[in-house]
């Protein structure tokens, strides 16, 4: 069975977004693996352990870094890596779900694991799109996949804590929530050894998409209130809640 | 704790005949030979097989490692207990107890036997964590902060020197200065990071400047030393650190090394040799200890409290540095100091090493109550008001155990902080 994980390299918000013109800074900022994309790799590792198959991992290189990623997963249980040299940091989710969907296409995917969304955009188009240009089922929000034959069964998540079991035939495309299981530690040492040994196949982008949006500014939030904390006994705090929630006609 | 392994069976015999004469009673065992059913040697050779572990084997149950093993004290642990727990079923690779070790090196100070942990824990928990066994979760997530952003806490790299902004006093960037230094300051994670470590660090800062020493530090430069890291099993990541890290250092012409942490000590003067790093390198308290004539005529104000110091695992019985941490205390005029029952070669631990300081939630479930609210108790039992560490790992852990175990009218400072406060007057 051929598996494959689409993979995005997003600027990391672990540090002051640096803004430039109407977009990130892209030349001071550390871009990192999508934290969806993390347990959309394990779930991927998860299916091959348990049916057999490969996984191929493939990304759009934005900044000329993600060998690091791509090592980590294959330390993580992939077996192959791809890359795209898109090399363009500002490309949004359309036109790398077209590369991405471009270079998919000649893997023939049983199935296509995608994280569900992703902190940059948050639009979670990704997947969709892949689907779309591949012409396939697309399932997102899913917790857990099991794949017996050439039918997965799929938790999918919705609002207010519910969850719905779906069977859905291969091929398809998953957007990922959760994996089943929490994503796996890959210790150091392996990344090491896999990054002096693997070889990660470098595809040209190909295809032309793009969200039509014209970015007309970008800046960091207007610090406009501050939390007021309320002093006293716990009966006195109480009391102040009460008197805060009916005056915003609340209580 | 409930005993997790069944307890042996007794092979005394209520009858015994040797040689034709009954010795019936609980005494005949001194007679007969004693045949050893009750467990087979695989699980304590699975551990004393791997590479590193080897003196896991050499335990010969006297127990003198049990009443010293902080986690013991606690909880159910000890050299000891884990070579009973390996023959009656206990796979250490697997096994919960088998995080639980902080390094603290006391046991091996007194076993006859030298049983190592020191080498067996991060020697068994690498062999765990590349056969994908359980890890736990928080070491995990610091294991991965470290490999990705430097520092286990997951701080951006480019911020590791803003603390320097509110410190009070210039400190130079060895990279900026672009010269020669007398001191390269190796500042360490959490005092570039966490808020408690930052006030101590500005205190060394503020110190080393009043001395004149000519110093400065590596700034952005500067990743975490990785020891603890090594400790808790992942020796790939410490060698990527250490790689990293000796690289820096050799860019630059400095006299010596002066850190802020014993762990980093421990790394750059015990472990990175090994990699070819050989300089000289002194914790801040032996380092300060060398300017102590210079020091006392700036300790102007009276600091009237009553001290007890924590001697940190790392900086004592790895490092043997007892003495200069008690010299500048007692260097501080109006202080009295006062030791814990435990002290020096037989301090307790903190619980933060080996790992220990990113399995705080981990440990809590397998141990009575926390090492580092134990030793606050310590602390607390001896009248003293305030907690002296010398150690970055320790300020957080000790204030929350003060408060914890209901004595938070025991502060918690660095030996930083109380010679700054001296030298400044309550700010």
């Amino acid at each position: 069975m051929n598996i494959v994980v689409a993979i995005k390299h997003i600027p990391s918000i672990a540090d002051d977004l640096p803004v430039k013109g109407n977009n990130v800074d892209f030349d001071s900022v550390d871009f990192v693996l999508n934290e969806f994309d993390e347990q959309s790799i394990e779930q991927a590792v998860l299916v091959k352990e348990a049916t057999g198959g490969t996984v191929t991992v493939v990304g759009v290189d934005m900044i000329g870094e993600l060998d690091g990623v791509l090592h980590l997963a294959l330390a993580k249980g992939a077996d192959k890596a791809v890359k795209i040299t898109g090399d363009d940091p500002a490309a949004d989710s359309h036109q790398q779900a077209k590369w991405l969907a471009e270079a998919i296409k000649g893997m023939s995917p049983n199935i296509v694991f995608a994280g569900v969304q992703a902190s940059n955009d948050l639009d979670g188009q990704i997947g969709p799109m892949i689907a779309a240009h591949l012409d396939m089922p697309y399932i997102g929000g899913v917790s857990s996949v099991e794949v017996a034959g050439d039918t997965a069964t799929v938790n999918k998540e919705f609002a207010g804590g519910f969850g719905a079991k779906y069977a859905v035939s291969l091929p398809m495309v998953v957007g990922v929530q959760a994996s089943t299981k929490p994503p796996r530690y890959a210790p150091i040492s392996k990344v090491r050894q896999v990054a002096q040994t693997a070889t990660i196949e470098k595809v040209a982008p190909s295809g032309e998409s793009s969200a039509r949006l014209t970015m007309k500014k970008m800046a960091p939030p207007v610090v406009t209130g501050h939390a007021e904390m309320f002093t006293g006994s716990s009966k006195e705090v109480a009391a102040k809640i009460v008197d805060l929630l009916k005056s915003k006609g609340l209580a | 704790m409930a005993a997790k392994f069944e307890k042996v069976k007794s092979v005394e015999k209520e009858h015994a005949i040797v040689d034709g004469v009954d010795i019936s009673g609980d005494w005949n065992r001194m007679f007969e030979q004693r045949v050893i059913t009750e467990y087979t040697p695989e699980l304590i050779e699975k551990v004393a097989d791997i590479p590193g572990a080897e003196s896991f084997a050499n335990c010969y149950q006297c127990a003198k490692c049990i009443p010293v093993c902080p986690v013991d004290i606690v909880g159910n642990y000890g050299p000891r207990k884990l070579y009973r727990y390996a023959q009656t079923g206990m796979d250490l690779t697997e096994a919960p107890e088998l995080w639980l070790c902080t390094t603290c090196k006391n046991c091996l100070r007194v076993c006859p036997k030298e049983v190592d942990m020191i080498k067996i824990m991060p020697a068994a928990r690498e062999q765990a964590i590349l056969a994908g066994k359980f890890v736990p979760a928080e070491l995990q997530q610091a294991f991965e902060n470290t490999a990705k952003t430097g520092n286990p806490l997951g701080q951006p790299q480019r911020k590791r020197d803003a603390w320097i902004q509110n410190a009070g006093v210039t400190i130079p960037i060895i990279k900026d200065l672009a010269r020669p230094v007398d001191v390269l300051w190796y500042v360490g994670s959490y005092p570039s990071y966490h808020p408690r470590g930052i006030d101590a660090a500005s205190a060394a800062a503020r110190i080393f400047s009043a001395l004149g020493i000519d110093f400065a530090i590596l700034g952005r430069e500067e990743k975490d030393d990785a020891d603890s890291q090594r400790l808790a099993g992942e020796k790939g990541l410490f060698e990527m650190m250490a790689e990293s890290n000796i690289a820096t250092f050799n860019n630059y012409e400095w006299k010596e090394m002066v850190v802020t942490g014993p762990h980093e000590l421990n790394a750059f003067k015990n472990e990175y040799p090994k990699y070819g790093f050989n300089r000289p390198v002194s914790h801040y308290t032996t380092f300060l200890a060398r300017y102590l004539d210079q020091l006392k005529p700036l300790l102007k104000h009276e600091v009237n409290v009553k001290i007890t110091y924590h001697d940190p695992c790392y900086l004592g019985r790895h490092n043997g540095e007892y003495e200069a941490p008690r010299k500048l205390l007692e260097a501080i005029p109006g202080v009295e100091l006062v030791e814990m029952q435990r002290n020096r070669e037989n301090g307790y631990c903190c619980g933060g090493g080996g790992g220990g300081m990113w399995m705080d939630s981990f440990t809590a479930k397998h141990t009575k109550m926390r090492l580092s609210e134990k030793r606050a108790m310590e602390a607390a039992s001896t009248g003293a008001n305030v907690l002296a560490v010398a150690c970055p790992f320790e300020v957080s852990r000790f204030e929350d155990a003060v408060k914890s175990t209901g004595n938070e009218h025991v502060t918690v400072n660095d030996i930083l902080e109380l010679l700054d406060r001296s030298m400044r007057g309550e700010q």
